[in-house]
């Protein structure tokens, strides 16, 4: 299993003429097991512990490896290693039709037009939307689209997809046939959720409250720890 | 104008799809000249026969057809009352013909050819520009979002137009415009995550 690695991994952002605000404190943290999840209130920090692990914030302080690869130094080689799921799958699906937004998940890896369209084809049969290949990714419902934004995720072959809260915008139904799908991958899983049924499926669960981990363990022992939290 | 832009390539294997997309952009740019340079009324029926041959020969359903061109209808009928009023009936029908000619154009290159081709086929004409330091990926990839861009554009345009009407706010140009940019430039930044996270423009 990949490990992904947080040394004493900070993040900042500055408040003009207040200083700074803290959005995550100093955390160490190695991540090898295959599904972990990640939960905390809105606001809580982590959503930019799991954007951490793809580069797509950078540590202001500290530093993440991913299987060794520095993501402030390597982000190129990170992100192909490590795939990432938006919550809104609307932004993240950017061309007209289902099989053309697969296709360019693929441009960076697979320079042939016609081996490109195969591959896609490959992808879209493999979750169930091959049938939707062409219509417009606007014409889809949420968990079709969350499904296909996956597709295009896991098209460029990662060894690590995080995914930040992925079923908050599907009804129940979507919600577990998305879930299934993420917690059955044999990539690595880094999962950021507001539920706490998935969160209970995995084999390590983190916890975030105001910009720190609090908690960190068993998903049975870190959930009570979170609800606890909540209800105090 | 988001089911002109949404969807509309119909994959298929017709003379037109298989034509190179240099060789289609090259025959619109030729025909679209010659219908707005021909000034005659019956040059103009033969440029609609041509351009609705044209999408019968791309095997463009009939339902595509109607939801492309009936935006082009609108604009159309308005341009040509104009020009009525202005010129009379002989120049209203010819601008009428020539403009929905262009659309129906237009819809047969989209409807033969994938964003990914014209992706594809944009990077290599952007090639030469490599030297004066310009990523032609990035040219390719950039004018392909930003057609991309307009349906998801529209429908918050949309929302945000039904969120101040909810609130009785629909004559309030600010409750409507300034909500409108910032979501929009919120799903500019989003897309941008998401492109960046897939590793598009490492």
């Amino acid at each position: 299993m990949t490990s992904i690695q947080l040394d004493e991994a900070a993040v900042r952002v500055p408040l003009p003429g207040r200083g700074e605000r803290e959005i995550l404190a100093p955390t160490t943290l190695t991540l090898t097991e295959w599904r972990v999840a990640v939960i905390g209130a809105n606001g809580s920090g982590k959503s930019t512990l799991a954007r951490l692990v793809n580069g797509l914030v950078r540590p202001s302080s500290g530093r993440v490896l991913v299987d060794g690869l520095d993501v402030a130094r390597d982000g190129a080689a990170v992100r192909r290693k490590v795939g990432f799921c938006f919550t809104d799958p609307a932004a993240q699906l950017v061309m007209p039709t289902c099989v053309e937004d697969v296709e360019l998940s693929l441009r960076r890896t697979v320079a042939d037009a016609d081996e490109r369209r195969r591959r896609a084809m490959e992808v879209l049969s493999a979750h169930g939307l091959a049938d939707h290949a062409h219509d417009s990714v606007h014409s889809l419902s949420g968990g079709q689209r969350q499904l296909l934004a996956l597709a295009g995720v896991l098209a460029t072959d990662p060894v690590v997809v995080v995914a930040d809260e992925p079923t908050t915008l599907l009804d129940r139904a979507n919600t577990r046939r998305v879930a299934d799908r993420l917690l059955g991958l044999e990539q690595q899983l880094v999962l950021v959720t507001h539920d706490l049924d998935l969160a209970a499926r995995c084999d390590r669960v983190i916890v975030v409250d105001a910009a720190r981990v609090v908690a960190d363990g068993r998903p049975d022992e870190a959930i009570v720890h979170y609800t606890d939290l909540v209800d105090a | 104008m988001s089911d002109l832009m949404a969807g509309l390539h119909q994959p298929g294997d017709t003379l037109l799809h298989r034509l190179p997309v240099g060789a289609k952009v090259l025959g619109l740019a030729v025909l679209s000249l010659a219908i707005v340079t021909v000034r005659d009324v019956r040059a103009a029926v033969v440029f609609l026969a041509v351009t609705l041959l044209l999408a019968a020969l791309a095997r463009v359903p009939l339902r595509s057809v109607w939801r492309a061109t009936r935006g082009v209808l609108v604009v159309a009928v308005v341009a040509s009352a104009f020009q009525w009023w202005w010129y009379g009936a002989e120049k209203a029908v010819e601008t009428f013909l020539d403009l929905l000619s262009l659309g129906l154009a237009a819809l047969s290159l989209t409807a033969t050819t994938s964003v990914n081709e014209m992706v594809d086929a944009l990077a290599r004409w952007a090639r030469p520009l490599r030297f004066v330091g310009v990523d032609p990926d990035r040219v390719a990839l950039t004018v392909a979002l930003t057609i991309g861009a307009l349906p998801g554009t529209i429908a918050i345009a949309r929302e945000t137009r039904d969120a101040a009407r909810a609130r009785g706010l629909d004559r309030d140009p600010r409750a409507y415009l300034s909500p409108f940019v910032i979501r929009v430039v919120a799903r500019a930044h989003e897309s941008g995550d998401a492109l960046h996270a897939r590793g598009i423009g490492d």
